[in-house]
């Protein structure tokens, strides 16, 4: 087999990487803020007399911030799908397997038909508290005698999940017809946003909670070995578990309460990294932040533009390209793996 | 001397059923002390006491003369490593990759190897014949490769006491002889105490110091290996008839199973 990749991985090139990816996400962030159903040229925008063009209007204060919370969504969701890979040891795991986003979905859904304004930081906020409460079930519901393991996490996750979409499916039935358009928004995933203070508050939260898992990197790498391995490695498997699980939910939490359920970022985008720079989560993590950034930014000008004026919801374009990607890198792999 | 690794009276039991049953066990620097038994007879539950993973019901384990609860994960991981029976392992790593998790007790949990660790690895790896294989992710590895690669991760541990669980179950004659050349030869430079638990009894008599024959939970034998190995003790420990005999170029005995068709 031809070597895909250095042997180990040194300093040089975690920071070539990441250099490359951060250079391509300010090139997608700036191109995309340029795509649209509309024209809107950059050099109206920025000459004189600028901030009263509607070309100004159109790209930064429509466009720029909505690109800006994808790049930080993509990156929480990407981040989030390749830590929870490596704690869960299952490289199915993704961000929407724990229940987060669907204890989020369903709180958010609540507030809606409760009567909050849905443009209101309300309902976001409902969504958040919905997904700390129902990581917290997960959690606890996993836990005997003090200790977790990945199957169990899963296992939980995977049945909070299948009641929460119930919920969903009730609280559909009993809804009103325009309260019930509100699900979509969960169920595919959307962006928009007009606000720079909103995009700022999840920016700081989701650097804050890749900083964290980060500094589990290390930890990460030695689950490789199996919870006794990682443990005869110096680990101290019970709390680097909790810590990670923790980081991973809060971000995905943050990205899911201000655009619904966008599926499939957090999956692939950590698989084709993988394949390329190895397993190391010392340079995964970061990569598939900026990764993952990328991948949201130009799927959702993709939403934006493709059916002229009308607009798909992201996570539909998401699922579109995932998908069939996906199954495409799954059976490169079972054609490399069978003999 | 005190010992580099102690036990005492350790008591562990899985859902009510005793498997260890007061078991002592003492490890001096750079000795190397065979544990042999049945199946079943507790010797992994054995390995996992030893390094900690496992807390036991009663007794105690001590590490250079600190009980092993006492310390941190990372303190025991720089002082005692692990050759595990059923490695898990994401296939995907590479050779060297594995190998310098052996250096994670030792670095900073935020940093990169440094220049030394990827020397002392790419070292071990020279010494175990697969430094050629660096670079290869371990589902290319055969399994005597893949065994060796892990053997390594635990020498680059730099530890004082290495557990071996059944470390030559799928290698050849060659290469079981070439593991315990490289464990007799980290014995005899850095003092490293080493516990193997073994399955071939030949083989743990050729190469051990000492023997502790384990047989329902409790030592049954413990000395020079012609102390332990009697026909009589080994009969009944195995529930099979046994032949003992002598090999005077490996100074040791060797022993067969007869079966009970009476070979």
């Amino acid at each position: 087999m031809t070597r895909m990749r250095a042997s180990y991985l040194t300093r040089r090139r975690l920071l070539a990487t990441v250099v490359a990816l951060l250079a391509a996400l300010l090139v997608s962030i700036a191109a995309t803020s340029l795509v649209g159903p509309v024209h809107a040229s950059l050099r109206r925008a920025l000459g004189p007399g600028g901030p009263s063009t509607p070309d100004y209007v159109i790209i930064v204060r429509t466009r720029l911030p909505r690109v800006l919370l994808g790049a930080v969504v993509g990156g929480s969701l990407s981040a989030a799908g390749a830590a929870l890979q490596a704690l869960l040891q299952n490289p199915l795991a993704e961000p929407h397997l724990l229940g987060v986003s669907s204890g989020a979905a369903v709180a958010g859904m609540v507030a809606l038909i409760a009567g909050a304004d849905p443009v209101s930081p309300l309902v976001p906020a409902a969504a958040f508290a919905g997904a700390l409460g129902t990581m917290a079930l997960v959690y606890l519901a996993a836990r005997a005698h003090g200790r977790t393991t990945p199957h169990a996490i899963l296992l939980v996750g995977v049945v909070c999940n299948a009641i929460a979409a119930a919920a969903i499916m009730l609280v559909n039935a009993i809804a009103s017809y325009a309260q019930a358009r509100g699900v979509l928004f969960w169920i595919m995933g959307a962006l928009s946003t007009q606000s720079y203070a909103l995009v700022a508050l999840v920016a700081v939260y989701a650097l804050a909670g890749l900083g964290w898992l980060v500094a589990h990197a290390q930890s990460l790498n030695l689950f490789a070995a199996g919870d006794e391995g990682a443990q005869q490695l110096g680990v101290d498997v019970e709390g680097a578990r909790r810590s990670v699980f923790v980081a991973a939910s809060l971000l995905v939490a943050a990205a899911v309460s201000v655009s619904g359920m966008i599926g499939f970022v957090g999956l692939i985008v950590p698989h084709l990294l993988r394949l390329v720079l190895g397993p190391d989560q010392r340079l995964l993590l970061p990569a598939s932040f900026l990764g993952g950034a990328v991948f949201l930014v130009w799927a959702d000008a993709a939403a934006r533009t493709a059916l002229g004026p009308a607009e798909l919801p992201v996570g539909v374009v998401t699922a579109l390209v995932g998908g069939p990607f996906f199954v495409f890198l799954l059976r490169r792999r079972l054609a490399r793996t069978l003999p | 001397m005190t010992p580099a690794l102690e036990a005492e009276g350790l008591v562990f039991a899985y859902d009510g059923r005793r498997v260890l049953d007061g078991v002592s066990l003492r490890v001096a620097p750079g000795e190397l002390v065979g544990v042999i038994g049945p199946n079943g007879c507790g010797k992994t539950t054995l390995v996992r006491l030893l390094s900690g993973v496992l807390m036991p019901h009663a007794g105690t384990v001590r590490l250079a003369g600190r009980p092993l609860a006492g310390h941190r994960r990372r303190e025991i991981a720089r002082r005692l490593a692990v050759l595990p029976q059923d490695p898990h392992l994401d296939a995907s790593f590479t050779a060297l990759e594995v190998v310098l998790m052996g250096r994670a007790p030792h670095l900073p949990p935020l940093a990169l190897p440094r220049r030394e660790d990827v020397a002392i690895s790419r070292a071990v790896l020279a010494r175990l014949g697969v430094a050629a294989l660096e670079g290869r992710p371990l589902d290319r590895l055969s399994g005597g490769e893949r065994q060796r690669v892990l053997l390594g991760r635990a020498l680059v541990q730099e530890p004082d006491v290495l557990l071996l669980d059944e470390p030559t179950t799928h290698l050849d004659l060659r290469h079981q002889a070439g593991i315990y050349d490289v464990v007799d030869a980290i014995r005899r430079e850095r003092g490293t105490a080493v516990v193997s638990v073994l399955h071939d009894v030949s083989l743990a008599a050729a190469r051990c110091d000492r023997l502790v024959l384990l047989a329902a939970g409790r030592v049954a034998g413990e000395g020079p290996p012609a102390a332990v190995l009697t026909a009589e003790a080994l009969s009944a420990a195995y529930g099979v008839p046994v032949t003992v005999g002598w090999s005077p170029e490996a100074r040791a005995p060797i022993v067969l199973a007869r079966g009970r068709s009476g070979v």
